[in-house]
């Protein structure tokens, strides 16, 4: 890849190669053959015959690629977390896609099983795990359906379980799957539900599950997108990966543009390209905003992030640049709102999603997220009271005293402070249509009227 | 309605023979049994105690956490409008509104029929093809109205079955413990829970 440098521009190239995307269209590119016919398989072939676990665990730390997850902790460091000469260690991959916004596990998942499969027997190679569970959201049928295909082919093609390849590695992947409930992305709450429990996440410490996870023996969890990468970094080299994208987030990145847009969609695009670029580019992007309206917010990561507004469009979306702005990259989903957005119907919609979510195990964030969805809602509703604004305030600073980014805590993990961002963000830009909203019990002019409805009492 | 039948208790004592530990397997055979009477009974709470060695409070204990799992009957059908924010930026609350004339309920109910059950749910990873919803867990992306009333007039009519399987219904194939199944994890994992 010698044109590589151009990458490093933000927004100066507007595509790139297709790590993993590239079965995407492919109509049986989810079938064995169909991988296998495209390459598929050749990483794993060459990890076990002709590489050390070690070389393989070099390969993705020179890669420097982060988590996609949300939290974009690097996954060749987090392997290396695992304490020496404890066994056994599991693989646990995070499929529990549920962050509103973020749309790229799923089609992994649909459309190209045998690469995160031949991902995650990597994984499991260079880490020495016992056996790998692929945890994948209750809701996605298909998904289910594409991977247990998937898997029974990879066995019958002695892919997956005793002596893989005729090597002496063997590696079973159970399938697993949840019920029903955001918390279970966060990795503790997922070990929970794998074992059987009601998902709620571990107290801290231990901070990672590389020391103490899965039946308290050391466990990685990684997510999806990110073990979909490793087969394209054994066979193209970790420094090939590292030379796509920005020098400070290496490699493409799977972006759902979702809201607002006039074509919104899926693209794997290199890190460091600007939101500007997918929102306004076309025919590959998302061609513009509806209606010719313009950007009143985006929402960068996911509904846990800050959200950003058109000043932040020209910005470079690379982990350290999106942080220090004061929002998060998170998932890689772009929520695009134009100016017939109400901001606080669309505030009050993601802090309902979270206290409809909080799994109830901290004060804070049980007591918080559930007045927060109140107050909203009384305000929506036409039932607002002045003082209603510095109350929303209030509780956001019991949850997460300085309502600062990144957020302090006073809850075991992030879901309490993440409905804080929507808040902070709204309120503090947007502070007159709430007012409004007090004072007339309507919007204000020329936004859209929700057909909300719902039972929540006015308190 | 029942306790598991014969081939869901061959499926079930498959899928624990798959985890390191017994309890692992609880909500994989909780949406079996959901899969069998399309809710979780009672009854097959308790055999899933006894077949676990668990309490039926244990077993209800993880159930109730989730929301996929019924604990009474809901329509054959159950339809999840999504709501959430991508989804209610391009009408995804309009999409529900019609539902609800439509099926003559409102969300959280079921049509009397028992062909029906209508929820209003947090995002379903269908945010570029937003309004989304689900029906039985298969997804229908930009829906239109005159689209929402085509698909229950079918649906009404009998037809989409291949579509949309029996509500409880995920994976229509069954994993089953491969010939080459490696077994390290529940080895390794026995041999450090005797010490």
């Amino acid at each position: 890849m010698t044109d590589t440098p151009a990458y490093h521009v933000p927004g100066m190239v507007p595509t790139g190669p297709k790590l993993i995307t590239g079965r995407f269209d492919q109509v049986d590119g989810f079938t064995y053959e169909g991988y296998v016919n495209t390459g598929g398989y050749t990483a794993l072939r060459r990890a076990l015959t002709e590489m050390t676990p070690a070389q393989v665990h070099d390969e993705v730390r020179t890669s420097e690629m982060q988590g996609r997850g949300g939290a974009g902790f690097p996954a060749g460091t987090k392997w290396g977390f695992l304490p020496a000469g404890v066994f056994p260690r599991y693989l646990v991959i995070n499929g529990d896609e549920s962050e509103p916004g973020t749309y790229k596990d799923r089609l992994l998942m649909e459309r190209d099983p045998h690469q995160l499969i031949e991902g995650v027997l990597i994984a499991a190679y260079a880490i020495g795990a016992a056996q790998a569970f692929l945890y994948v959201r209750g809701e996605m049928a298909l998904a289910q359906e594409r991977l247990v295909l998937a898997l029974k082919d990879a066995y019958a093609n002695n892919l997956v379980g005793r002596n893989i390849l005729g090597t002496d590695f063997s590696v079973d992947i159970t399938l697993t799957w949840g019920a029903g409930a955001y918390i279970v992305g966060e990795e503790t709450a997922l070990i929970e539900s794998l074992e059987g429990e009601r998902g709620m996440p571990r107290l801290k410490p231990p901070y990672f599950p590389a020391a103490k996870g899965l039946y308290m023996q050391p466990t990685i969890v990684n997510n999806v997108e990110t073990l979909a990468n490793v087969p394209w970094i054994i066979n193209h080299g970790g420094q090939e990966f590292h030379d796509i994208g920005a020098p400070t987030s290496t490699g493409m990145r799977i972006f759902a543009v979702s809201g607002h847009v006039n074509s919104p969609g899926v693209f794997e695009v290199p890190n460091g390209v600007t939101t500007f670029r997918m929102l306004f580019e076309a025919p590959e992007y998302c061609g513009g905003i509806r209606n010719g309206s313009s950007v009143k917010a985006f929402i960068p990561g996911g509904a846990s992030a800050m959200w950003f507004f058109p000043e932040h469009l020209d910005m470079a979306l690379d982990k350290p640049t999106v942080d220090q702005a004061g929002s998060m990259l998170g998932s890689g989903a772009i929520v695009v709102m134009d100016e017939t957005t109400d901001m606080v119907a669309a505030c009050w919609r993601i802090v309902r999603f979270f206290s409809r979510e909080s799994c109830g195990k901290c004060t804070p964030c049980r007591e918080g997220t559930t007045w927060l969805e109140r107050i909203l809602k009384r305000i929506l509703d036409g039932h607002g009271r002045p003082e209603d604004l510095d109350t929303l305030l209030e509780v956001c600073e019991s949850i997460s005293p300085g309502i600062a980014w990144p957020p302090r805590q006073t809850t075991i993990c992030p879901l309490g402070p993440s409905a804080v961002s929507p808040i902070a963000s709204a309120v503090r830009k947007f502070r007159h249509e709430f007012e409004h909203y007090v004072q007339f019990g309507r919007p204000i002019e020329g936004v859209h009227q929700h057909a909300i409805h719902g039972s929540v009492a006015h308190v | 309605m029942s306790r598991l039948n014969d081939a869901n208790l061959a499926v079930a004592k498959e899928t624990i023979a798959r985890y390191p530990r017994v309890k692992s397997a609880l909500i994989p055979v909780l949406h079996l049994a959901q899969e069998q009477d399309g809710y979780v009974s009672t009854e097959a709470m308790a055999h899933i105690a006894e077949l676990m060695g668990l309490t039926p409070a244990e077993v209800y204990g993880t159930a109730s956490f989730y929301e996929m799992f019924k604990f009474e009957p809901v329509g054959r059908y159950c339809i999840n409008v999504c709501t959430n924010i991508s989804c209610q930026l391009v009408g995804g609350w309009e999409l529900l509104e019609h539902a609800e004339e439509a099926l003559g309920i409102k969300a959280g109910s079921t049509t009397p029929d028992q062909m029906f059950t209508l929820e209003d749910v947090e995002c379903i990873a269908a945010c570029t093809e937003a309004p989304a919803l689900q029906v039985n867990y298969r997804y229908r992306n930009k829906v239109t109205p005159a689209q929402f009333d085509a698909m229950i007039t079918a649906l009404r009519a009998g037809e989409l079955v291949d579509e949309f399987p029996p509500h409880g219904t995920l994976s229509r194939i069954r994993q089953g413990l491969p010939e080459n199944w490696a077994d390290t994890g529940r080895t390794a994992q026995a041999e450090v829970d005797a010490r």
